[in-house]
């Protein structure tokens, strides 16, 4: 019989490419790193942590605990001005109803535009223009519900409203990655069924989509994204998914081009023709499984690329809308509370964004090298 | 030569309509009625009309965008819809406090980059060696609007070595006070992933036959990495420094938002702050323009410094 003579399977590309990262501490440790923050992620999205994120536990600018409270975290928020309404001195200790934050975070969504023109402060003196707003609508709201105990230190410290710091890190993790991971997607999704079509039937659909590719790369990155939002009103995390998706394929495409004008021709495909594959097989179901690390590590390329785009688009606040929390949205909070002296929220983002940035960058090269191991 | 020129500028034309039509397509079809978008924003409803007419948006869209290719074509994108400053203008004044900062920031970053990439190639594997490109792995992970905000607090606001932000109208009081700050942290932003690409440059020609020659030949060692290597790895960063500099108009806006520097990038946010289409439009339009002659210069410049390469 023909099946007893022996034989050895040999291990599939993915299997050796793993075997290669197994071997790889550094690639281990940012894996472990990168799991952990997708894992969070998926926990947060689900409401298992961080459900209550904007519930005030805590003072206003609660001060991480291993820091220690200090004195001026009972006194009055540092926003509100010392002649403006007579009832704020008593704001710091007031708690605030989540209807109430509700509100307030709309007033924040203006805000950036308002402050973030001036973020100098130079003297000292009181930077948030809203203050006064604040302070009435804080006085108006307080007077109807219970006091309740709030903290004076939390563990990664609070923000403006004494919301907890390290839940909200872990909330604007989750929108952060989860855009970045989407548009990811829909980017090396185009680019790839564009750089196959492409690649592989030539001729018009090449002069085509290399026409569009001129024109998409002719336009500098930042500036493209900026006009679409510009045009886009409807502020959502759908529309930021969308924006970085439908302009950031171009990369993809010129790569995924190449190998498919380099397979088409090989001996595997023409044998896929013989025994009678259609076009759409032979791309899909033929080729792409050889240019496949190709794809995964352009995703992985992308989603970093993504992440740090999104954080600049909502710092700027043209990003996710006000009542989502993101990295962006917290640097942009951030910046003023600086000048007070409150560095944890800064810290906190700052820090949770490098951390999961540099640990994906050196995952990013390390499955590069794992699966083409040529390339080294 | 002189006919690639001519066939490459001829080639830009259909791109060069593309953009058109792309920024047409998002602006005025996708966009929509300027009334509709300026509500809220503009309450004169004389000012509106003149706007709606001089976009003609009653008429059939392929009048719209005559009217739009027109409006590229004589360089004139009328008046700024929340200024009513003319978008000529804007573009001319705000161009100089760009080039301020951005241009001894290209310099400065180029040669630093190019020095350190050198130095960290010629003792490549070494525990410096990657000592660096950790530091660098490391830098480029952390949000640009972290080093801003924490070097503006820090070496402006609280050490007060520089003006927290501002800008003159004397160009040497721009350069030397406000701009230094700004080039300071651009040079941070910029050396790690220039630091990182020339390396590898550098490494690809280390290695080569004419290394060794020129080392049995008896040259210093400085000879050979300054002259040598640097002449021959100078081709593709050249290319890289070129395709860098349209981008670089645009890339750094944030700096220019946080210094209130009044140039292009800063203008282009408070434009989709303001939903000011005409001036994203002229800006889009320039810059993309920009870009393609930018490509053309850096393949010609390709050629200068090695002959070798065929211009096809």
């Amino acid at each position: 019989m023909p099946y007893d003579v022996p034989h050895a399977v040999s291990p599939s590309l993915w299997v050796l490419a793993w075997k290669r990262l197994l071997a790889d501490r550094v690639a281990m440790v940012s894996l472990a790193i990168v799991a952990a923050f997708l894992l969070m992620m998926l926990l947060s999205g689900t409401g298992l942590i961080a459900k209550d994120w904007s519930r005030e536990v805590g003072v206003n600018y609660a001060p991480p605990s291993f820091a220690g409270a200090d004195a001026e975290s009972a006194a009055p928020a540092p926003a509100a001005p010392a002649a403006g309404a007579p009832s704020s001195d008593a704001s710091g200790e007031i708690p605030v109803v989540d209807p109430l934050a509700d509100a307030l975070a709309a007033i924040r969504g203006e805000a950036p535009k308002a402050t973030s023109t001036e973020p100098s402060a130079a003297e000292g003196q009181s930077v948030d223009p809203l203050a006064d707003v604040m302070a009435d609508i804080k006085a108006k709201g307080t007077k109807a519900d219970a006091v309740e105990a709030r903290r004076s230190t939390l563990p990664f410290g609070g923000d403006k409203w004494g919301r907890d710091v390290l839940k909200k890190t872990i909330k604007g993790s989750e929108t952060s990655i989860f855009v970045g991971l989407a548009a990811a997607v829909v980017a090396t999704f185009l680019g790839t069924v564009f750089g196959a079509m492409s690649g592989y039937y030539g001729r018009w659909l090449d002069d085509i989509f290399n026409w569009f590719y001129s024109v998409f790369t002719s336009i500098p990155y930042l500036l493209l994204i900026l006009a679409v939002a510009a045009v886009l009103q409807q502020k959502g995390t759908l529309t930021i998914i969308l924006i970085l998706g439908l302009t950031g394929w171009t990369g993809v495409f010129r790569l995924i081009r190449g190998e498919y004008l380099k397979h088409k021709g090989r001996e595997y495909v023409q044998a896929a023709d013989a025994i009678g594959a259609s076009n759409v097989r032979r791309m899909f179901v033929h080729i792409f499984p050889n240019i496949s690390h190709v794809v995964l590590v352009q995703l992985s390329i992308l989603t970093v690329a993504f992440i740090k785009s999104e954080v600049i688009l909502s710092f700027l606040g043209f990003g996710v809308p006000v009542d989502v929390v993101s990295w962006g949205s917290m640097l942009n909070e951030a910046q003023n509370e600086l000048i007070l002296g409150k560095w944890w929220q800064l810290a906190a983002a700052g820090t949770a964004m490098a951390l999961l940035v540099t640990a994906f960058s050196l995952f990013t090269d390390a499955l590069r090298d794992a699966l083409d191991p040529k390339l080294k | 030569m002189t006919a690639y020129i001519i066939r490459r500028l001829w080639q830009m034309i259909p791109t060069l309509l593309g953009v058109i039509l792309l920024v047409f397509i998002l602006f005025n079809w996708i966009g929509g009625d300027p009334a509709y978008v300026l509500a809220g924003k503009i309450s004169s409803a004389e000012q509106i009309e003149n706007i709606r007419r001089q976009l003609g948006v009653d008429q059939p869209y392929y009048v719209q965008l005559w009217i739009f290719i027109k409006q590229v074509l004589t360089a004139d994108f009328g008046a700024s819809w929340s200024t009513n400053e003319a978008v000529s203008h804007i573009m001319a004044t705000r161009l100089g406090p760009s080039l301020t900062v951005l241009i001894p920031l290209l310099i400065l970053s180029t040669i630093i980059a190019i020095g350190l990439a050198l130095g960290v190639a010629y003792v490549r594997g070494s525990l410096t060696d990657r000592m660096v490109m950790i530091v660098c792995t490391v830098g480029l992970s952390i949000s640009i609007l972290v080093y801003i905000i924490v070097f503006q607090y820090f070496f402006a606001y609280k050490l007060g070595w520089f003006p927290v932000q501002g800008w003159g109208d004397s160009f040497w009081q721009n350069l030397i006070v406000y701009a230094s700050l700004p080039i300071l942290i651009g040079l941070v932003v910029s050396i790690a992933p220039d630091l990182r690409l020339f390396r590898t440059f550098v490494l690809d020609e280390i290695n080569q036959d004419y290394v060794r020659t020129a080392r049995a030949k008896g040259l210093s060692e400085n000879r050979i990495m300054w002259v040598h290597v640097l002449r021959n790895a100078s081709i593709p960063i050249i290319t890289h420094v070129m395709a860098q500099l349209p981008g670089l108009l645009i890339g750094a806006f944030l700096i220019e938002r946080f210094f209130s520097i009044p140039g292009i990038g800063r203008e282009v946010i408070l434009a989709v702050e303001r939903s000011d289409f005409p001036v994203i439009k002229a800006i889009t339009v320039y810059v993309a323009v920009a870009t393609m002659i930018f490509t053309l210069l850096a393949d010609l410049m390709y050629k200068a410094v090695d002959p070798r390469v065929q211009l096809k």
